[in-house]
């Protein structure tokens, strides 16, 4: 079945994922994946949804019943096939006092051997901001010499930071 | 031998760059080791909630905590207040994922996996006495949260993964 990316955002309110989800479940959508959060006071919603009708359709619908202040996005897009991981898991933690471009500085060292984000949060309080990274790191990675480019990156940013291995235990 | 009256110190709050300094070892002999074992008791004693204070939380890059886990709820075994200096840790197992908050960290807490079964050996501030601690539960996690402490690591560096931080909830 077709699939549609789904953004709602806004002022958070009660109602938000019941007015949403209501009328996709009245379209013969099936929500197979999404990410329901709360950023800074706006509520944003991510989702993926399959179903027969079109996007132009769901979108008209969604903004016919939403609060005009929502921002509604559909696109269609393609299936993805679950791919399997392309390597060891690992947890990245920085924090530090807050200054503009540490989740760039400390992606990028990422990016640069391969390592592909599969989850990331960021948190600001008062003024340390801290981010919390999951990442996959393909089996050629020197993971000794990448922790020393995330130290040296980060103390450039005047932020600590630290890779381990994510422990998975399986019950 | 007892400790001189202690003085309650302020806590220092990340991102303060003592909290990410690894600490000196000390002579639990001197008396400004003593006194700064009785200012952590004192400073934990007067904080709600505080089970456990590293000497770099009060500005004091040395290897001295201290721990009071005694009216915790999830608390097994407890030794009471008390101080180690120099500690090292000689056994930990049965490692279990617990949510951790710190003074230093006053907004959030995480879930870290520590080790629930713990022997830890260190020195009695004043006396220099030889101390061993067995211990299980959460003392183990609270020690294990402050040795972290001296060796420059908060909680946030060991949070099991992208869902496993948390705003700290405020009831007041």
């Amino acid at each position: 079945m077709p699939q549609l990316a789904i953004t709602v955002l806004g002022h958070d309110r009660p109602g938000i994922i019941a007015a949403v989800t209501s009328a996709l479940a009245e379209h013969g959508g099936n929500i197979e994946d999404s990410s329901m959060t709360l950023l800074r006071g706006h509520f944003a919603m991510t989702l993926i949804v399959s179903t027969e009708a079109s996007s132009s359709e769901i979108e008209r619908v969604l903004v016919e019943r939403l609060p005009v202040d929502l921002l509604v996005a559909v696109r269609a897009v393609p299936p993805e096939l679950d791919s399997g991981p392309v390597g060891d898991a690992y947890v990245v933690t920085v924090h530090g006092g807050d200054r503009a471009g540490i989740v760039a500085g400390v992606t990028q060292v990422l990016a640069d051997v391969g390592g592909n984000i599969t989850d990331l949060t960021t948190r600001l309080t008062g003024s340390l901001y801290v981010v919390v990274a999951e990442v996959e790191l393909p089996s050629s990675v020197d993971v000794p010499a990448l922790s020393d480019a995330l130290t040296a990156r980060a103390h450039e940013l005047g932020v600590e930071a630290t890779l381990r291995p994510a422990e998975t235990d399986v019950l | 031998m007892t400790l001189p009256a202690g003085r309650v110190r302020p806590v220092v709050r990340a991102p303060d760059a003592i909290l990410s300094t690894r600490c000196d070892e000390v002579d639990p002999r001197s008396p400004s080791v003593a006194q700064l074992a009785a200012d952590l008791l004192a400073t934990q004693a007067v904080s709600p909630g505080c089970v456990g204070l590293a000497a770099n939380q009060v500005g004091v890059a040395a290897r001295v905590f201290s721990v009071d886990v005694s009216v915790h709820p999830k608390t097994r075994a407890s030794h009471g207040a008390f101080v180690l200096v120099n500690p090292r840790i000689d056994e930990a197992s049965r490692n279990e994922k617990g949510r951790e908050g710190c003074m230093s960290v006053p907004d959030l807490t995480g879930d870290v996996k520590r080790a629930t079964r713990l022997v830890v050996v260190g020195y009695a501030p004043g006396t220099g006495v030889e101390v061993v601690i067995t211990t299980d539960a959460f003392e183990a996690r609270a020690i294990q949260h402050e040795i972290d402490h001296i060796d420059g690591l908060i909680f946030i560096d060991r949070v099991a993964g992208a869902h496993a931080l948390f705003p700290r909830r405020r009831y007041l």
